[in-house]
């Protein structure tokens, strides 16, 4: 007997209670604070604000404990709140050679004015399970030394007063807003870095590697890569001038790429440019990558047909909110569209026997 | 009860009155796909985004809500975003198609027509009727300024030298006001006829894919076909199971794992309505 499927509500309801309990898992261990997650999963926490494009380390924190770790789900739950929030303005510019780097690395000079800043790294870490930590981390201490005085100069800074880098002419357009104004093509280079600013890590690590491999190879050298924080100032039209409101952790990515000249351009080295919330240098690299490859046409180079080298591609694919709502959408029943096809199917294929049968009998 | 923490129907007004002017614009111009700037919602894109953010652009506190998804009031996406109305503009909700100021639909429009006063929004995965014919933004968009279909009518001229058929069951392309190809999202192509000259407003919105489009009510709508081949409403050759309808859409249900199935109303309101008036199927208790 066919009964009617009711009761979608309260499925809803007690699939939300079971979520909520697998969610916090053996009640006799200790419950995960956000303050835990915020500073012992700070890797983490960068990413969801990198990709949530919302900076609050705790609100971040809250989301990746509520989404059970999953991070695009805290990303999805961050941008939901964001979208809610008033906006009261936008913040000047801010500057990265004012940053004070806890990292600071380039793979171009041996040495250069502000020194090569190892910092809080993997790098040379060996990758062995220290079992230390399953039993007690204990509270490591590094040694420290003072900061040295001073601004730490952009590398690019000095292969541009040699010429032998292209100019990056200072441009006091507003950058165009893709939270505020539809996605549309052609995009010039700063909504696209916006919009890679964004993007989700693993598909712009996946094409930045893509140009590595030789889909639109453009042979990056690390200028620099630095990693701090950088003070935010906003102009208070009450009051006249810009104060600091408070301060940003950021990773900043300029790549040297080779360039072997165009008909408009002589060679000398172009850029390539990734800046992210946090500690986040494999997300900077890859967008430096990407946003190198999809400055082709500016630039003047031939268009090879590389999906990197695809502004339209890379775009529209590179968000991980829309991606995974639209992957997971086709759970939903799909009954009516499904029962149309399955018509069509039974049509065509009584047709197709009849067909044959015909023919046999000719 | 109302949810506080937020505005009448969850966006900000200045979000609202954006939206309000892209489906405007729609309206203006009929099947015309209006870019908006679509906002993350608390749903996933993908789960009708575009129709909850036209329907939290039109509520008012005096609307009465429907929500149906594959033509039922009860499948639990319908059930969320009822739900998530309830709780953030407080309005009245129904599954009555007739007692409905306001329909959000997925995949259907309701059996019963629809009348002057209501406003049917659809949810729609992708907005744009040749993106399986081209893959780029850039060039549909030229594609539809230059009028320029070609491209359509020989997809479907190849489905039929190959099939014998239009070998397109759901959501079947449509030409709006002898103008723009239009996608009617993906309902069932039995439900074509229905989005000619309709009494009640049409809006579509496109969250993920930022788009809204829109039919004022009476809008010319014909589905694509050729003087040879004419469109041809189709749905499953039986009547309801339930309560014996033979002009509704039906969903095919397995009974047993002998192969044994029947068929029901997809529209859950109009098969209990016809019920309640005593009409039995062969298959109702």
């Amino acid at each position: 007997m066919y009964v009617a499927v009711k009761g979608g509500e309260r499925a809803i309801a007690n699939a939300h209670a079971w979520l909520a309990e697998e969610r916090r898992g053996n009640t006799d261990v200790a419950e995960l604070s956000i303050t835990q997650i915020r500073e012992q999963l700070s890797l983490a926490v960068n990413r969801v604000m990198a990709e949530g494009s919302l900076y609050d380390p705790d609100l971040a924190a809250l989301a990746i404990k509520q989404a059970r770790g999953d991070l695009i789900e805290a990303i999805f739950l961050i941008r939901a709140y964001r979208t809610t929030l008033p906006r009261f303005g936008a913040s000047e510019p801010v500057d990265t050679g004012a940053m004070a780097c806890d990292r600071r690395i380039s793979a171009t000079f041996k040495d250069l004015p502000g020194g090569q800043v190892l910092g809080p790294t993997f790098d040379y870490t060996h990758r062995l399970l220290d079992f230390k930590l399953a039993a007690d981390g204990g509270q490591p201490e590094a040694p420290t030394r003072e900061a040295e005085p001073g601004d730490v100069p952009h590398v690019t800074e000095f292969l541009n007063r040699e010429g032998l880098i292209e100019e990056a002419p200072h441009d006091d357009t507003p950058p165009p807003d893709l939270t505020r104004e539809p996605l549309e093509m052609p995009a010039d280079r700063a909504l696209r870095l916006q919009a890679l600013s964004r993007a989700d890590e693993g598909f712009t690590l996946g094409l930045a590697y893509s140009t590595q491999r030789g889909y639109a190879r453009n042979h990056a050298f690390v200028g620099e890569l630095r990693i701090g924080t950088v003070p935010v100032e906003m102009d208070i039209p009450e009051l006249g001038f810009a104060v600091e409101i408070g301060d940003v952790s950021l990773t900043e990515c300029e790549t040297v790429n080779q360039f072997k000249g165009s008909k408009t351009e002589p060679p000398q080295f172009t850029r390539g440019y990734g800046l992210v919330f946090g500690q986040s240098e494999r997300k900077a690299i890859s967008m430096a990558l990407v946003d190198r490859a999809l400055r082709w046409e500016e630039l003047g180079e031939d268009n090879v047909g590389a999906p990197a080298q695809d502004a339209e591609f890379v775009l529209y694919h590179a968000d991980n909110i829309q991606a995974t709502g639209f992957l997971e959408h086709i759970k939903l029943p799909h009954y009516v569209d499904f029962q149309s096809e399955l018509e069509l199917v039974r049509k065509l294929r009584r047709e197709a026997s009849a067909a044959q049968v015909q023919e046999a009998a000719e | 009860m109302t949810d506080q923490a937020y505005n009448f129907a969850y966006l900000d007004e200045q979000t609202k009155r954006m939206i309000r002017r892209a489906i405007l614009k729609g309206l203006a111009i009929p099947g015309y796909q209006v870019p908006f700037a679509s906002r993350e919602m608390p749903m996933p894109y993908g789960w009708g985004t575009g129709g909850v953010q036209v329907s939290a652009a039109i509520l008012t506190p005096e609307d009465t809500f429907k929500v149906i998804d594959q033509g039922a009031d009860d499948t639990t996406n319908a059930v969320s975003i009822r739900t998530f109305f309830e709780r953030t503009a407080g309005v009245e909700t129904t599954t009555t198609t007739a007692d409905a100021s306001v329909i959000q639909t997925r995949h259907r429009i309701p059996e019963d027509p629809l009348s002057a006063g209501q406003i049917l929004v659809y949810q729609v995965p992708i907005p744009e009727p040749l993106r399986f014919l081209e893959p780029r933004e850039s060039e549909t968009r030229k594609m539809h300024s230059l009028e320029e279909y070609g491209l359509m009518h020989v997809k479907l001229y190849e489905d039929i030298s190959r099939h014998g058929h239009i070998a397109t069951a759901y959501a079947y392309p449509v030409k709006v006001e002898g103008r723009y190809v239009m996608d009617p999202s993906p309902i069932p192509k039995f439900d074509n006829p229905k989005l000619d000259g309709m009494e009640a407003i049409q809006l579509f919105g496109a969250g993920r894919e930022q788009r809204i489009y829109a039919l004022p009510p009476y809008t010319h709508v014909v589905s694509l076909d050729f003087e040879d081949h004419p469109f041809e409403a189709s749905k499953a050759d039986h009547p309801c199971g339930m309560c014996g309808a033979e002009d509704s859409y039906l969903d095919e249900v397995i009974m047993d794992d002998a192969g044994g199935r029947m068929f029901v109303c997809s529209d859950t309101d109009y098969c209990e309505a016809r019920q309640a008036a005593g009409h039995r199927g062969k298959d109702a208790a």
